[in-house]
C-alpha cells in the first residue's frame, strides 16, 4: 500500500489534508458554504479541458479555478443571485461534460473528475500540489489575524481599517487554491464535505481559533488518509470514504457537543 | 478627500480636542444627511450623540471613522488612534473565538504578518479584561455571551491599543436597563481614571445625563452641541428641528415632546 | 432531416423532453417565488444516490430518482430544510455522504453489470437512450404535476407570496408546504432524466428565472417558463441529434450541455440589459 503509485497519493492526500482543514476553517467561520460548493464545481469545466488536451487536470485548475472563485465572489455580491450563480455552475458543468465528451475515456474521466481517483497522481501533480500548499499555508500565516477578525466582526475590521474587499479576495483566492490541489484527488462532488466536515467537527469541540484550527487539520488528514487506505484496500471509490467518513466525524463532534450540554 | 486633518488649534486656552468635526455635510443623492455638523471631543470628556433613529448618528460616525468620504469639511483625528464598538456584532454561539481572543485582536489585529506569542501581550490583554469586568468569562465563547457581556468584551477590544478616542455606537439600544447603566458607569469610569475620550450615541439620553460632559444633538441632519444644560431647551430644540418643540423635566428626566399646539418662551 | 423526424429515440426524446420542460416550468416558478432553489438542488443530489440504486438494482432510474424524491421531500419537511438554514454545514455534510454513497453503487454497477453508462446516464443524462416503455409513466407523472398544480393553485400561490395572509385565510400552511415539496420531488425526477441530477437545477430554475424577469404575473410566467423549457429541450434534441457529424468526435455531442447553454443564453439576455444600468447610490 506504500509503494509505487500510492507514495504519490499519500504525499498529496497528506497535503491535501492539511490545507483543506486550515482554509477550509476559514470557510465554516465566514458562512461561505455556497462559495466551497460553487468553486469546485465550476472548476470542473477546467480540468476537463485540461483532461481533453492531455494537460495535467491541476494545471486545468490551477487557471480555471480563480477565475471562477473571483467570478462566484463578484456574483454573490449582488442580490437575487442565487439563480445566476446557480445558472453558472450548471452551465460550467456543462461545458465540462461536453469537453469530456471528446475523450475516448468519457465515463471513466467524468467518473475520476467528479468523485475523486487515487490512482494517477503523476511526479508533475505532486510538485505543483506541494508549491500550491507552502504559498497557500504562508498566505494563511500573513493574513492570519486580519481574516479572523473580519470574519468575525466585519464591522470592527472596517473600523480598524481592514480593507473588506482585499480580503474578500483573497479568501476566494485561498478557495480556488484548495479546489486546485485537491478535486484531482477527492473529486469535484466530494470537495466540500473535505472543505467543511473537519472545521465544522473541530469546532464543536474546540474553543480558540487556533486549537480549532489544529483539530480542523488533524481531523481532515485522518479522513484522507482513512479514505485512501481503505480504497486502496477494498478497491471502493475513494469519493465514498471521504464523503462518509466527514459525515461520521461531524456527526459525532455535534452528538458530543450536544450531550457537554 | 475632505477628511486630511487641518492643524489642531487651541481653543481660547482649552486643552486641544481630541476629536474635532468642523462643518462635515453628507448628502446621498437629493437627500441631505449630514448639513455643516461640527463639535469637538476633548480629553477625558464622555459626549453624547443624540439623536432619533435616521437623524444621521451612524452616517456621522462612519465619517468619523474614516469609512465614509464627506462632501464638505474636515475631520481632526487623535494620533493614538480610536476605538470603535458597533451596535450589534452576530456571533454564532460555537463559533471558536474566547473573549481573550477577541481582545487580543484589538491589540494589532488589522496588520497582516506573522505574530509570535508573547508573554507581554498576554498581560496586556488580561489587564483589559480585567479592567472592564470581563475577567470570568475570558475563556468563553463570544457567541455564548449575553449582550452586556459582550459589549465589555468589545470595549477591551476597542481601548486595549491604548487609542485617545473610543466610539460606540447606541451600546445602550440592545441591553436591559440595568446592564445599560453599568456600561455607561464603566466607561464614565475609563474616561475618569484614564483620560479617555469617549462619544457615544443613543436615541434617549436619560441613561446618560449622571455622567455626559456635553451633547450633540442631531435632527434630520442638523447638529447643535454644548453642555445638557445649553442645549437641551425648549428654544435651542425648536430652532433646531424648526418645529415647536419643549423640553420638560419630570423628576430628573428630561421628557421632548413637539406640536403646534405648544407653546415656547 | 426526415432521418430526424424517422428516428425512435428522437420521438422519444422529444416527448420525454416535452412533458418534463412544460411540468418544471409551472413548479419551477413556485420555486423560485418560494426562495427554495437549494432544496431543489438538494433533491437533484439525493436523486443521484436513488438513480444509482436503481441502476444497480436493475431498475429504471426514474423510479430511482422519483422514490428518493418523494420520500425525502418527507424528511426535508420535517427537518426544515427549506429555508437559509438548510443551506448550513450539517445539510452540506449529509448531500456528501449521499454522493459518496451514490459513488459506490455507480462504481459497484460498472463492476457487476457490463453497462458502463450509469454515471453519465444518472449525473447528465441521455435522453436518447431512454426506452419507450419509459415514455408512459413519465407522463402520467407529468399530469400528476400539472393538475396537482391547477388544483392548489390558488391556496399555494398566496401561501408562498403572502404566508400570514394565507394562514390567516385558513390555508393549511403546513400541507402546502409539505404537499409543494412532494410535488418539487416529482419534477426533480423528471428533470433529472433529461439533463441528469446534476444539471437539473438549471431546467427547473432557468426557465421560470427568466420568465420571472419578463412578467411578474404567475399564470404569465408559468406558460413563459413552459415554452422556453420546450424550446430549451427540443432545441437541445435537435442540436444535439445535428451534432453526430460535428468535430471533434463525430459522435454528438451531449444534449443535456444544449439545454443549460441554451436556458445560460436566455439568462444572459434578460439579465444583461439591467445589469448595465447601474443603480443610484445610497447609504450602505
Amino acid at each position: 500500500m506504500f509503494s509505487g503509485f500510492m507514495v504519490n497519493a499519500w504525499a498529496v492526500g497528506t497535503i491535501i489534508g492539511v490545507v483543506a482543514g486550515a482554509v477550509g476553517f476559514f470557510v465554516v467561520l465566514r458562512g461561505a458554504s455556497f462559495v466551497a460548493h460553487a468553486v469546485p464545481l465550476s472548476s470542473f469545466a477546467g480540468a476537463a479541458g485540461a483532461s481533453l488536451v492531455g494537460a495535467d487536470t491541476v494545471m486545468g485548475l490551477a487557471v480555471f479555478a480563480p477565475v471562477a472563485a473571483l467570478s462566484i465572489g463578484w456574483l454573490g455580491r449582488r442580490r437575487r443571485s442565487d439563480v445566476a450563480t446557480a445558472l453558472v455552475v450548471a452551465t460550467m458543468l456543462g461545458l465540462g461534460s461536453l469537453f469530456l465528451s471528446w475523450r475516448t475515456e468519457y465515463v471513466s474521466a467524468v467518473y475520476g473528475l467528479l468523485f475523486g481517483d487515487i490512482v494517477g497522481v503523476s511526479d508533475a501533480q505532486l510538485w505543483l500540489t506541494s508549491a500550491l500548499a507552502a504559498a497557500g499555508l504562508v498566505a494563511v500565516a500573513l493574513m492570519y489575524r486580519p481574516l479572523l477578525l473580519s470574519s468575525v466582526a466585519p464591522e470592527v475590521a472596517a473600523a480598524r481599517g481592514v480593507r473588506r474587499g482585499l480580503v474578500d479576495v483573497l479568501f476566494l483566492l485561498l478557495v480556488s487554491l484548495v479546489t486546485t490541489m485537491s478535486v484531482p484527488v477527492v473529486g469535484a462532488l466530494l470537495m466540500f464535505p473535505l472543505m467543511v466536515g473537519p472545521p465544522a467537527a473541530a469546532r464543536a469541540v474546540s474553543r480558540s481559533p487556533l486549537s480549532a484550527i489544529a483539530l480542523a487539520v488533524g481531523v481532515a488528514l485522518v479522513t484522507v488518509w482513512v479514505a485512501i487506505a481503505a480504497s486502496y484496500l477494498t478497491t471502493w471509490p475513494v469519493g465514498f470514504f471521504v464523503g462518509t467518513v466527514a459525515a461520521a466525524f461531524y456527526l459525532a463532534a455535534r452528538a458530543w457537543s450536544a450531550l457537554r450540554r | 478627500m475632505s477628511t486630511l486633518p487641518a492643524p489642531a488649534e487651541a481653543a481660547s486656552g482649552q486643552a486641544e480636542p481630541v476629536l474635532k468635526v468642523e462643518g462635515v455635510s453628507v448628502s446621498f443623492g437629493a437627500r441631505r444627511v449630514l448639513d455643516e455638523v461640527s463639535f469637538t471631543v476633548g480629553r477625558g470628556e464622555l459626549v453624547g450623540m443624540i439623536g432619533a433613529n435616521g437623524a444621521g448618528k451612524t452616517t456621522a460616525f462612519r465619517v468619523v471613522l474614516g469609512l465614509l468620504p464627506a462632501d464638505t469639511g474636515t475631520v481632526t483625528r487623535p494620533h493614538r488612534g480610536i476605538g470603535y464598538v458597533p451596535q450589534k456584532v452576530a456571533i454564532d454561539a460555537d463559533t471558536p473565538i474566547r473573549a481573550r481572543d477577541l481582545v487580543s485582536l484589538g491589540v494589532d489585529g488589522e496588520r497582516f504578518g506573522i505574530r509570535l506569542p508573547s508573554r507581554a501581550r498576554r498581560r496586556r490583554v488580561d489587564e483589559m479584561l480585567e479592567a472592564v469586568g470581563a475577567a470570568r468569562f475570558a475563556d468563553t465563547r463570544v457567541g455564548t455571551l449575553s449582550g452586556g457581556e459582550l459589549q465589555r468584551v468589545l470595549i477591551a477590544h476597542a481601548l486595549v491599543g491604548d487609542p485617545a478616542l473610543l466610539i460606540m455606537d447606541e451600546p445602550l439600544a440592545n441591553l436591559d436597563i440595568k446592564s445599560g447603566h453599568e456600561i455607561v458607569e464603566l466607561v464614565a469610569r475609563l474616561t475618569e481614571e484614564h483620560g479617555l475620550a469617549v462619544l457615544l450615541s443613543a436615541h434617549d439620553m436619560n441613561a446618560l445625563l449622571p455622567h455626559m460632559d456635553r451633547v450633540v444633538y442631531l435632527a434630520e441632519g442638523r447638529a447643535v452641541s454644548g453642555t445638557t444644560a445649553e442645549v437641551v431647551r425648549s428654544d435651542v430644540l425648536s430652532r433646531l428641528y424648526r418645529y415647536p418643540v419643549r423640553v420638560l423635566d419630570v423628576d430628573g428626566t428630561l421628557v421632548i415632546v413637539g406640536g403646534h399646539d405648544v407653546r415656547v418662551r | 432531416m426526415t432521418g430526424f423526424l424517422q428516428s425512435g429515440p428522437v420521438h422519444v426524446a422529444l416527448e420525454a423532453g416535452a412533458l418534463t420542460a412544460v411540468v418544471s416550468g409551472l413548479v419551477g416558478v413556485f420555486v423560485v417565488l418560494r426562495g427554495q432553489s437549494f432544496a431543489g438542488h438538494a433533491l437533484g443530489d439525493l436523486g443521484t444516490l436513488g438513480g444509482s440504486g436503481a441502476y444497480l438494482a436493475n431498475v429504471n432510474p426514474l423510479w430511482g430518482f422519483v422514490g428518493v424524491g418523494a420520500v425525502v421531500a418527507g424528511a426535508m419537511d420535517l427537518l426544515g430544510v427549506q429555508g437559509r438554514r438548510g443551506r448550513d454545514v450539517a445539510t452540506g455534510v449529509v448531500l456528501g455522504a449521499a454522493l459518496g454513497i451514490s459513488a459506490l453503487l455507480l462504481y459497484l454497477d460498472t463492476t457487476t453489470t457490463s453497462t458502463t453508462g450509469a454515471t453519465i446516464t444518472v449525473l447528465f443524462g441521455s435522453l436518447f437512450a431512454v426506452s419507450p416503455g419509459t415514455v408512459p409513466p413519465m407522463a402520467g407523472l407529468a399530469c400528476l404535476g400539472v393538475v396537482a398544480v391547477a388544483f392548489v393553485y390558488r391556496p399555494l400561490l398566496l401561501a408562498s407570496v403572502h404566508p400570514e395572509l394565507a394562514s390567516i385565510r385558513g390555508v393549511p400552511i403546513r400541507a402546502v408546504t409539505l404537499g409543494f415539496l412532494v410535488l418539487m420531488g416529482v419534477t426533480v425526477s423528471l428533470t433529472s432524466m433529461v439533463v441528469g441530477t446534476i444539471l437539473s437545477p438549471a431546467l427547473l430554475i432557468g426557465p421560470p428565472a427568466v420568465a420571472l424577469r419578463l412578467s411578474r404575473r404567475p399564470p404569465v410566467a408559468m406558460a413563459m417558463a413552459a415554452g422556453l423549457g420546450l424550446v430549451a429541450t427540443w432545441g437541445g434534441v435537435v442540436l444535439a441529434y445535428a451534432s453526430q457529424t460535428w468535430p471533434p468526435a463525430h459522435a454528438g455531442w451531449p444534449i443535456s450541455f444544449f439545454v443549460v447553454a441554451i436556458i445560460f443564453v436566455a439568462f444572459v439576455a434578460v439579465e444583461l440589459p439591467s445589469r448595465l444600468v447601474r443603480p443610484k447610490r445610497g447609504p450602505d
